[in-house]
Parts: structure tokens; C-alpha cells; sequence
């Protein structure tokens, strides 16, 4: 039976770890290397890194700590953050990345999407949205979660699918950073529509929140980053949580 | 030993490669075909579609190099779609023909799997070994997980399957007829174990024919 993955997130800023809250705020908290190995020793199922570098130097720095995480952990690596065209999917899967999350670029480009899953599969297309209420519509925001767009979330992860994504992370700006658990009606409004899998990310704040989610049948990963970081929740005593409450995870 | 990893423009070695040499094997990475017939043992990768994937094959030169090597009982690993380019045709947006190694075909998991299920098949699963003798996946002696990541899968090769997975179907995890072998998941990416399996194909001490 496929097991429910794990995912923690790392914000990456000129080369170390970052986690704000609600998209602000940010703070220094990490080595990506030693966290990403702690994070391997404590059976997380993928790891996720967000390159939120503005500079040239800070991407050359990224590409530099992503070659050295792939070089000695090997389960599923996805890199986001500046995926705006096909060579920037080139230049990260030619450091290690498995799959390539496209969030802002590809709500300026849809073709995007298309023309990356042509060139490199499905499988390593990850469209990623931030999602928000606004009078009462799921909202795609861009940059960041800063700007809002003129798309409607479920509409626009149908038209994801369609273009070729092969998975989808469903970032709820409205939980986001909350720890009152995850968007279980987004979320489930979303996955009801799609049939690729979906992570879902923003607002994991306890082990129950996850049971929560993965009960709810509406995701198949579960996405954190603070709560691990801050050794808040550790991924082996929420496996085992979740093992003995019937969830299945790899152990 | 010679290791050879082909490259024939389909995807991405950097990881592949990563875990090789994280395991000590001396593995070279060649688009050569001559490469793969001087070699001992060849890992045939693939990600994407199969058409695409057949032609790359075909047009470097390098299916002629996979089949002569087999031929010769050379041990072979395809890992995803390079596993299933081992079996005689997919049914992938058109039908295409394989190396035809093993046989079987590549059919579609939408249709044959419940609708509930997300499709790819992505994440990580448990294997059912079927042979315990296998020299890959025999050294696994419980629940052994394996990363996936696939919308197509191996039917009609039942005789051929060391090891499954259960996806609604039983999913062909493992696959291998004499010196051929083909995993449907990524021991690359699979952590600890896929190391091991790797570790299997890769050791002299081994034997895999």
C-alpha cells in the first residue's frame, strides 16, 4: 500500500535556512545540509527546498548547498523559488533535483508547465499555488503570496493538471504559519477535482493535525517546516502516531 | 568490473550517478555505444514518455549496443521507464515497440486502477517479494519501501515479477528473466534500501546471471 509521505520544507536564503511566518518575518535557523540530514535519519519521505535568493550570488550559493545534499541523501529532492523558464528547470535538476516546483512563473507563463513536462516528464512538473479567501474564492496569489491574481484555485489546478504537472502543493495563506492545522476545505475542494497527487502545506501545527488531513482523504503528503525545524514535532514520533492510528507511513 | 550507465539523452544521471559512487562502484557514465559492449554490467535509466524514450534509444545508436549486450549475458538494470523499454511494446500515447528482452507490455494504471487512487502512482510503497532467491531484492527480509513515481506499468510478464507492489493492481515492482533486470521504482531515491539494491547489482561477488 502506497504510505502517506512527510515532507518538511526548507526556505533557503543565501544558502541557509530560513522559516517566517505568514510569508514575513524571517529568521535565520540552519545549516540546509546538517537539517537535510537530520531530516534523512528521521525518515522523512522527500525533502523540499525553496530558493527565496534575490541575488546572483545567493542562487550560486543554492545550487552549490543542492549538488552537496544530493551527493549523499537520496530520496526524492524537489526545488522551488525562480523557476521562471525551461533552463531554470535545467539548472536545477542538473544539481540534483528530482522535481521542480513552479509557482509564479507559471501563473505568468502557463505554457510553462507544458513545455517542461514535455521536455523532462510529468513526473518532475510540481505546480505549486498560494491560496487565499477573498470574499469568498479560493485566490491564487503570485510572488510570494504577495500579489493577487486574477485565478481561481480549483480552476487553476485543473488547468495544471491538464498542461502536464504531475503533482500539486496547496499552500493555504490563510493557515499558513496559524498551527491550527491544515485547510481541510481547500484542500478538499481541490483534490476533488484532480487526480494527480496533492501535498498540502500551511498550518500543521501537532501530530493530529496531520491524522486530521490524511483521515480527510483529501491529500497525500503532508508539507511543514517550522514545526520540524524547532524540533516542535519529530517525524518519527509523528510516524509512529499516525502508524498506530491506522495512517499508512514508511517506518 | 565495468560499469556503465547508458546515456542516451532521456533524463537525469545526476542523482543516479550520485548514489553509485556514494557506494563505492566505479560507475561511468557514456554515450557510446562501444562503451556498453565493452562493459560488464549496464543500468539503463529513463524518465518521461516511452515513445520518446524508445526514440532516443534507437537514434543513438544505443539499442543495438543494450540488445547485443544482453545478448551476450551481460547483467542489465532498467529503472523506470528504462525498466519498462525491456518488455516488447507500451501502450503510452500510441503504441511503441521495446527491446523485447522480457516479454509483456506497458499499459496505462487510469482505467485499471479505482478512480480514487492518484494517478501517477507517486511515493513510497511496500514490495511483495515473490523470490526470495532473487539476487536484488531476496537480501529484504521485511516490508521493504521503494520510491515510485509512474502512470504506465509492466502487464502479462507474471512469470518474470520477483517483487510487486500493491496499487489497487499488483504493480510489477521488480522484474528479471535471466541476466535482465528492471525495477519499476527508483533505488536511486529510495534511501537505505535502494542503496542495497544497488549494492547488489553493483558487487562483483555477486552473481546475477
Amino acid at each position: 500500500m502506497l504510505t502517506k509521505r512527510i515532507i518538511p520544507c526548507l526556505d533557503i536564503r543565501d544558502g541557509m535556512v530560513v522559516k517566517g511566518v505568514n510569508f514575513s518575518g524571517i529568521r535565520t535557523v540552519a545549516s540546509p545540509i546538517d537539517l537535510a540530514r537530520f531530516y534523512n535519519r528521521s525518515l522523512a519521505d522527500e525533502l523540499v527546498f525553496y530558493d527565496i535568493t534575490a541575488s546572483a550570488e545567493g542562487r550560486a550559493l543554492f545550487t552549490d548547498v543542492l549538488k552537496s545534499v544530493a551527493s549523499e541523501i537520496f530520496i526524492p529532492l524537489t526545488v522551488g523559488g525562480g523557476i521562471n523558464a525551461v533552463s531554470d528547470f535545467e539548472r536545477v535538476l542538473n544539481c540534483g533535483a528530482d522535481k521542480v516546483s513552479v509557482n509564479s512563473g507559471a501563473l505568468a507563463s502557463p505554457e510553462l508547465i507544458g513545455e517542461a513536462a514535455k521536455k523532462y516528464g510529468s513526473q518532475c512538473v510540481v505546480l505549486s499555488m498560494d491560496v487565499k479567501r477573498v470574499d469568498g474564492v479560493f485566490r491564487v496569489f503570485s510572488k510570494g503570496g504577495r500579489e493577487m491574481t486574477d485565478k481561481e484555485a480549483v480552476a487553476w489546478a485543473v488547468e495544471g493538471q491538464e498542461r502536464g504537472a504531475g503533482e500539486l502543493v496547496i499552500n493555504s495563506i490563510d493557515t499558513d504559519g496559524m498551527k491550527g492545522g491544515f485547510d481541510l476545505e481547500m484542500l478538499s475542494a481541490i483534490s476533488s477535482r484532480v487526480r494527480i497527487p496533492i501535498i498540502a502545506s500551511g498550518g500543521a501545527g501537532c501530530r493530529e493535525d496531520f491524522r486530521t488531513l490524511f483521515r480527510a482523504g483529501c491529500a497525500d503528503a503532508g508539507l511543514a517546516a517550522s514545526i520540524f525545524h524547532y524540533e516542535e514535532l519529530l517525524i518519527p514520533d509523528l510516524k509512529h502516531y499516525l502508524a498506530a492510528e491506522g495512517i499508512p507511513v514508511r517506518l | 568490473m565495468k560499469l556503465v550507465v547508458v546515456d542516451y539523452g532521456c533524463g537525469n544521471l545526476f542523482s543516479l550517478l550520485c548514489s553509485l559512487r556514494y557506494i563505492g562502484a566505479d560507475a561511468s557514465v557514456s554515450a557510446d555505444p562501444q562503451e556498453v559492449l565493452s562493459a560488464d554490467r549496464i543500468i539503463l535509466p529513463g524518465v518521461g514518455a516511452f515513445g520518446d524514450a524508445a526514440d532516443l534509444l534507437e537514434r543513438s545508436g544505443m539499442k543495438e549496443a543494450v540488445l547485443a549486450a544482453a545478448r551476450a549475458g551481460k547483467p542489465l538494470l532498467g529503472i523506470c521507464v528504462g525498466m519498462q523499454l525491456l518488455f516488447e511494446r507500451s501502450y503510452e500515447f500510441g503504441v511503441h515497440a521495446g527491446l523485447g528482452l522480457l516479454p509483456g507490455e506497458i499499459r496505462p494504471l487510469a482505467g485499471r486502477i479505482p478512480d480514487y487512487l492518484p494517478v501517477p502512482h507517486m511515493g513510497w510503497n511496500k514490495l511483495l517479494i515473490h523470490r526470495q532467491d532473487d539476487p536484488l531484492v531476496g537480501q529484504f527480509r521485511t516490508d521493504p519501501y521503494f520510491y515510485f513515481v509512474h502512470s504506465f506499468y509492466a502487464c502479462r510478464c507474471d512469470r518474470y515479477v520477483t517483487a510487486s507492489a500493491d496499487y489497487g493492481v499488483s504493480i510489477p515492482a521488480v522484474v528479471r528473466k535471466g541476466a535482465v533486470y528492471g525495477t519499476q521504482f527508483h533505488p536511486e531515491k529510495s534511501g537505505e534500501n535502494g542503496l542495497s539494491l544497488l549494492r547488489a547489482f553493483t558487487s562483483e561477488g555477486v552473481r546475477l546471471a
